[in-house]
């Protein structure tokens, strides 16, 4: 499970709440995991499973940081050398942060994850249209704001 | 449509590459977080040997599979996953005893096993089998027939073969060291060529 869908559950994390605090958030993420492995429907979406209590971790570090009010730096200019999206792409990441929460979170389940729109509404919570505008919505924005992904798709 | 064409881009933008660096850092933290918490059911690792790649397996009970690189090391976690539980985590380190062991094993300085053994996967006959099977001494042989007089049922031959066929923990639990009443091998979860330089090696020593 860690190695199938490790890497996209970072993925996700990062887009979500950022490089940096992505990390505890992916442990959370597996260690929920195993403990509610066992009481998984053989059926079940994994990854949609995996990337629900991502959600619910990601929440949870976003609460604690809001109770905590550090000063929080930017994205590091110098490469932090441990795989983190580094400087070329800080524009991207700064534009990420700048959505608002729950466009944030669609774009990641739907663009990073690769979820199904009614697959999103029950993690975000709301119906289906709703998951569906906020995920093209913050798509848009980012476009907006990191105008590398402008240049490089045609007219739209 | 070009409006598919650019989520597209923007999704390759967004799922930036993890690096195997990254991801191998997180999940030896995830390992020991794990383990503290209890949470390994199954732990695994391969080892290299002179038999190919080998792919350890344990539970808090004890070592309870040693697959080969022939019975495909995904199928085989697949099965424990579902046999045994689903809490299955790449762990080395519940391992290093048993991979110690079969690391001397090979370099002919162990002749019996110490690790502590699961035998969980195999019931009944089988098991009563694989029980009896480390009687048999480094560097002896005995045929499937030998066998089940051993365990009490000289008629049942084949079921002995098939016994040994299933063990779970091949070298470990030497099924290798039963052959055809005519001293030809039979076969070998590992196959034939692993048989042959496992005998190989116990009568060289």
């Amino acid at each position: 499970m860690v190695a199938q869908h490790g890497a996209t559950v970072l993925r996700v994390c990062r887009v979500v709440l950022g490089p940096h605090d992505a990390d505890d958030a992916w442990s959370e993420t597996f260690l929920s995991a195993m403990r509610a492995y066992p009481d998984l429907p053989e059926t079940a979406n994994v990854e949609a499973w995996l990337v629900t209590i991502a959600h619910r971790k990601a929440i949870d570090v976003l609460r604690a940081a809001k109770r905590n009010p550090l000063p929080v730096d930017e994205v590091p200019e110098a490469p932090a050398g441990q795989g983190v999206p580094d400087v070329e792409a800080a524009g991207l990441w700064a534009a990420v942060k700048e959505l608002p929460s729950k466009q944030r979170q669609a774009v990641a389940y739907r663009y990073v994850a690769g979820l199904a729109y009614a697959e999103i509404a029950e993690i975000l919570g709301g119906t289906v249209e709703a998951a569906r505008r906020a995920s093209a919505d913050g798509l848009k924005n980012l476009r907006k704001h990191y105008p590398g992904a402008i240049t490089k798709g045609a007219s739209s | 449509m070009s409006d598919i064409r650019n989520d597209d881009d923007m999704a390759v933008l967004l799922s930036t590459p993890v690096d195997a660096d990254t991801l191998r850092r997180l999940h030896r933290r995830l390992e020991q977080a794990a383990e503290q918490a209890d949470l390994i059911d199954v732990a695994y690792t391969t080892i290299d040997s002179p038999v190919g790649k080998l792919l350890l397996a344990a539970t808090p009970k004890g070592l309870v599979r040693v697959a080969y690189a022939g019975e495909d090391h995904d199928r085989v976690l697949e099965a424990l996953g579902q046999k045994l539980s689903p809490r299955i985590l790449h762990a080395p380190k519940r391992l290093e005893e048993a991979a110690r062991e079969i690391d001397e094993y090979f370099a002919r300085r162990r002749r019996v096993f110490d690790v502590t053994l699961d035998l969980s996967l195999s019931h009944g006959f089988r098991r009563l089998v694989q029980t009896h099977l480390p009687e048999i001494e480094y560097g002896q042989t005995r045929s499937y027939r030998d066998m089940a007089e051993l365990v009490g049922n000289p008629k049942a031959v084949r079921a002995v073969g098939t016994a040994c066929a299933t063990n779970p923990l091949p070298i470990v639990v030497p099924c290798h060291r039963v052959l055809r009443a005519d001293g030809t091998l039979g076969g070998y979860v590992g196959g034939i060529e692993a048989k042959t330089t496992l005998l190989d090696l116990e009568a060289a020593a």
